[in-house]
């Protein structure tokens, strides 16, 4: 009972300082103002440009308008009337793109109330992460201001732990934020730490988990959900046949099995790797993987089936000792050289600004610079299908541009200005409110 | 079930051990008398300014010199550092490695649970520590109880026996702990069982008071004793009070022999373990974490005490919701003396990547940045004398890095302490290189991937 209360107190507070927050704060982080009127234009000067596909450009122009970019170069006009911001002495980059997160899923990880992206049980392709993100998330606005634009939120946990969306990181309310609803279906195989765990007897409850016995079962599922599908279909075009009653699991894996999602297939070890892509190619479905941390051991066979990495958080200690102390450093630049296109991800909400520093801890170990910068602007753009429009400054392409005073893989690195899709966005954040809050 | 169960622990062990030798290679020789050469490199000294272009000549595991074009007596090994960065070893003023057990949680109050008794000279957590330029760290006991225990300060002699590796000069530290962990919010009480005592935060500051109010007791007894027993005539019916280990170890803090490292988050019970600190005339060494001290920075900074905090690790309980990336740099601006900690077998490894952190988000300097991890923390162990900068006299505690420390490109190449070189990032790779057959027989002996 006082337990009860202690917890409806804490989440009472929670909720009455989270509520409170933006009427104490000075300035709210809502989303940006649209873009004035159609007419008006916005032209950045003097930048140095890192379109990230193309050469830099040492001192350029970049002109939006409508929300897009309509030039970029050195040469490129100013037209007439534009509204002219000065980037002298900055640097101008595409806006970053988090490969995985739990951004809107996860505020305070220790407490319950707050933590929606784990749902029970093991198979839950039916639930979907955009349902539940939240859209004033306190991380959202300092990854923002640290020059991130999008992001993938993904739920987690079981075997199939639901249905990841790729937000921008500004809007109203979250699904004004959706760049893509269903991004993914996101698979879980074991990492090699529990599997590792349970094999030397060190901890205790269920058996270890076995990736290729896993893989059997989700055949096994597809398998099913592929059968229900015709039984479904062909009784819709014939009366006398039965019906099959609803199963929300087999609608749910449907898309993934039409290929109009891919899967993301978090997969740790080198067997768990190659049995995964026998997977990916026996099943015929679209699949990026996700984690990798031995992905080096099988980088060739990756690079062969054609299947991209999202790689995990190198905040992390190499699962398998004898792999080296640096493993999960050097991992990202052997699969690159090895012709794999990799893409970093946050795996995390509170630290989803760190994005960057991951891709210069991989260059720090041999993954190529201008490969790394790839790495969380374009790389994941092209695995995420939204290259069309993200993942560079390029003319046409979404006016999400980033104004550093350095290298933006750097942390020393001050991020000046972010625009999403045109928009100058609010720097303050909660670290910003709380400092101005208290300052004395 | 049981025959095929036996193969395994030892398959394990086979493995662990193969990996062991694989990941981390043979242990360094005992003593090459800690003479090396350093040659060529950028020194960042830390007290005494940049040298663009030096060399560090240390003999017996002291600094005899910091200079252009050094020479060293015949036999002793020149490192070449030309193009890199020499950085004092980091220190991390909070962590939990290197020892066999952190929490004697089953009591709330256990001031003689002394970390420093169980030091474990062979947790792989001290090669990640060297692998980031870390030579030095604080091994705390942990936060579960309102009055933890003693802690120790470990130098990274990966190799050496758990003695060799403890700093003697260091200011003995007693740890205390505030807030959600030792009110057990978290946890959650077994069927039929009482929640511990103290469950909240005013229960937290009674138990500290009253432990305080009984090592004074405590020792008043005592001097009431020896100032009989010292008498000319003792009464034949004087008997010593009990020793109390507990209350022995508080008398000290209480005597100033000993500082307090207080683990806290929230400003109420920071300020108030600081009114408990004037009231019973103790030192607070430092508050651990500390999210909230940028709404106190001042009274924090005016009572001298240090803050050992994170750079951003935040969000992860209620009380870490108001942590801010601003509040090291705040804070040091404001005068307190604040080091950037680890409290992590992971994040210890890139403590310069944490440290840099606080250029961007507290607006601090390349200098004032570095200081959180080197000269900072030494003066809150007491070791500053020793280490802590590059300075002639100085124990030879060395980080030798790929680029700029503050750079997130930079990797730690080397690690020295006292003069011997304890991580190789080359000879390293090599010996991976060496025992890769070796590890892939132990990877079919396992069975595992």
């Amino acid at each position: 009972m006082i337990r009860r209360t202690v917890i409806a107190a804490a989440i009472a507070v929670f909720v009455i300082a989270v509520a409170a927050g933006p009427l104490l704060a000075a300035r709210e982080p809502g989303p940006a103002p649209a873009q004035a009127a159609p007419d008006k234009v916005l032209a950045i000067v003097n930048a140095r440009i890192v379109p990230v596909v193309g050469p830099e450009i040492s001192k350029g122009t970049i002109v939006v308008r409508n929300g897009r970019i309509e030039a970029v170069g050195a040469e490129a006009a100013v037209p007439a009337g534009a509204e002219v911001v000065d980037a002298a002495g900055l640097r101008a980059y595409p806006g970053m793109i988090d490969g995985c997160s739990s951004l809107g899923l996860v505020e305070i990880s220790g407490v319950a109330a707050t933590v929606d992206n784990q749902e029970t049980g093991r198979i839950n392709p039916q639930v979907r992460a955009i349902e539940a993100v939240r859209y004033d998330s306190m991380h959202i606005p300092i990854a923002r201001s640290n020059g991130i634009t999008a992001a993938v939120a993904a739920p987690s946990g079981g075997l199939i732990a639901g249905v990841s969306c790729l937000l921008r990181l500004d809007g109203w309310t979250h699904r004004q934020m959706v760049v893509e609803p269903a991004a993914a279906m996101q698979i879980e195989l074991p990492g090699l730490r529990a599997a590792r765990g349970a094999f030397a007897g060190r901890r205790s409850g269920p058996p270890p988990a076995d990736g290729p016995a896993l893989l059997k079962e989700l055949r096994r599922i597809f398998g099913e959900a592929r059968a229900y599908e015709k039984r479904r279909d062909a009784a819709a075009g014939n009366g006398l046949l039965a019906l099959p009653e609803f199963n929300e699991t087999f609608e749910a894996i449907l898309p993934l099995l039409k290929g109009r999602m891919p899967a993301m297939i978090a997969v740790h070890g080198e067997r768990d790797i190659r049995a995964a892509i026998a997977f990916v190619r026996d099943e015929n479905i679209k699949a990026v993987f996700y984690g990798a941390e031995q992905g080096f051991k099988a980088a060739g066979e990756i690079a062969k089936a054609g299947i991209p990495v999202i790689l995990g958080s190198l905040y992390d200690l190499p699962p398998v000792w004898e792999d080296g102390y640096d493993a999960l450093y050097r991992n990202p630049g052997i699969l690159a050289a090895a012709g794999v296109k990799i893409a970093f991800s946050s795996s995390s909400a509170s630290l989803a600004k760190d994005l960057p520093y991951h891709a210069a801890k991989a260059a720090a170990f041999g993954l190529d610079r201008a490969e790394a910068l790839r790495a969380v602007t374009i790389n994941p753009a092209e695995i995420l299908g939204i290259a069309a429009t993200m993942g560079s400054l390029e003319k046409g392409k979404a006016a999400n541009i980033v104004l550093a005073d350095d290298d933006i893989l750097e942390m020393r690195t001050n991020i000046r200005k972010v625009y999403i899709d045109g928009r100058e966005v609010d720097h303050s954040n909660r670290y910003t409110e709380l400092l101005d809050k208290f300052r004395r | 079930m049981k025959n095929l169960a036996l193969p395994l622990p030892r398959a394990a062990a086979i493995l662990a051990l193969a990996g062991f030798v694989v990941a981390f290679g043979p242990r360094p020789a005992a003593a090459d008398g800690g003479d090396i050469l350093i040659r060529n490199g950028t020194i960042l000294t830390v007290t005494k300014g940049v040298i663009a272009r030096g060399d560090i000549l240390v003999l017996g595991g002291v600094i005899k010199a910091i200079g252009p074009d050094l020479a060293a007596p015949p036999g002793v090994r020149a490192v070449d550092a030309a193009g890199r960065f020499v950085v004092p070893g980091l220190i991390d003023s909070h962590t939990h490695i290197a020892v066999a057990g952190t929490n004697e949680g089953s009591e709330a109050i256990t001031p003689e649970a002394d970390v420093g008794a169980v030091v474990n000279a062979d947790d792989a957590s001290i090669l990640t520590a060297l692998s980031g330029g870390v030579t030095m760290v604080h091994t705390m006991h942990g936060s579960a109880n309102p009055i933890g225990g003693p802690n120790v300060v470990l130098k990274m002699k990966w190799g050496r026996p758990s003695e060799e590796l403890v700093v003697a000069e260091a200011l003995p530290t007693l740890k205390f702990a505030l807030g959600e962990n030792v009110k057990q919010a978290n946890r959650t009480v077994a069927a039929g069982r009482e929640r511990r005592y103290p469950a909240t935060r005013m229960g937290a500051n009674a138990v500290i008071r009253r432990e305080l109010e009984k090592a004074r007791n405590y020792m008043a007894r005592w001097d009431r004793y020896k100032k009989a027993a010292a008498a000319k005539n003792p009464p034949r019916t004087l008997v010593p009070p009990k020793k109390d280990l507990r209350l022995e170890v508080l008398a000290e803090m209480l005597r100033g022999e000993r500082v307090a490292r207080c683990h806290s988050y929230q400003a109420t019970e920071t300020l108030e373990f600081m009114g408990l600190a004037r009231e019973f005339g103790f030192k607070i060494q430092c508050f651990e974490h500390c999210w909230e001290g940028y709404k106190i920075a001042g009274e924090i900074a005016a009572a001298g005490i240090g803050i050992s905090g994170f750079a951003d690790n935040w969000a992860y309980k209620m009380e870490a919701a108001e942590g801010i990336a601003e509040m090291a740099g705040y804070c040091a601006r404001k005068g307190v003396l604040v080091s950037i900690n680890s409290d992590s077998g992971e994040r210890i490894r890139r403590l310069f990547n944490d440290a840099a952190k606080t250029m961007k988000y507290g607006g601090l300097s390349e200098d004032e940045a570095l200081r959180l991890v080197t000269i900072n923390p030494a003066i809150q162990l007491g070791v500053d004398r020793i280490v802590g900068s590059l300075e002639v006299g100085k124990q030879c505690d060395v980080a030798i890095f790929s680029g700029h420390p503050l750079s997130a490109y930079a990797r730690c190449d080397m690690t020295i302490i006292e003069g011997r070189v304890y991580f190789d990032r080359e000879a390293l790779a090599r010996e991976r290189e060496a025992a890769a057959p070796a590890a892939a027989a132990a990877r079919e002996v396992g069975g595992l991937q």
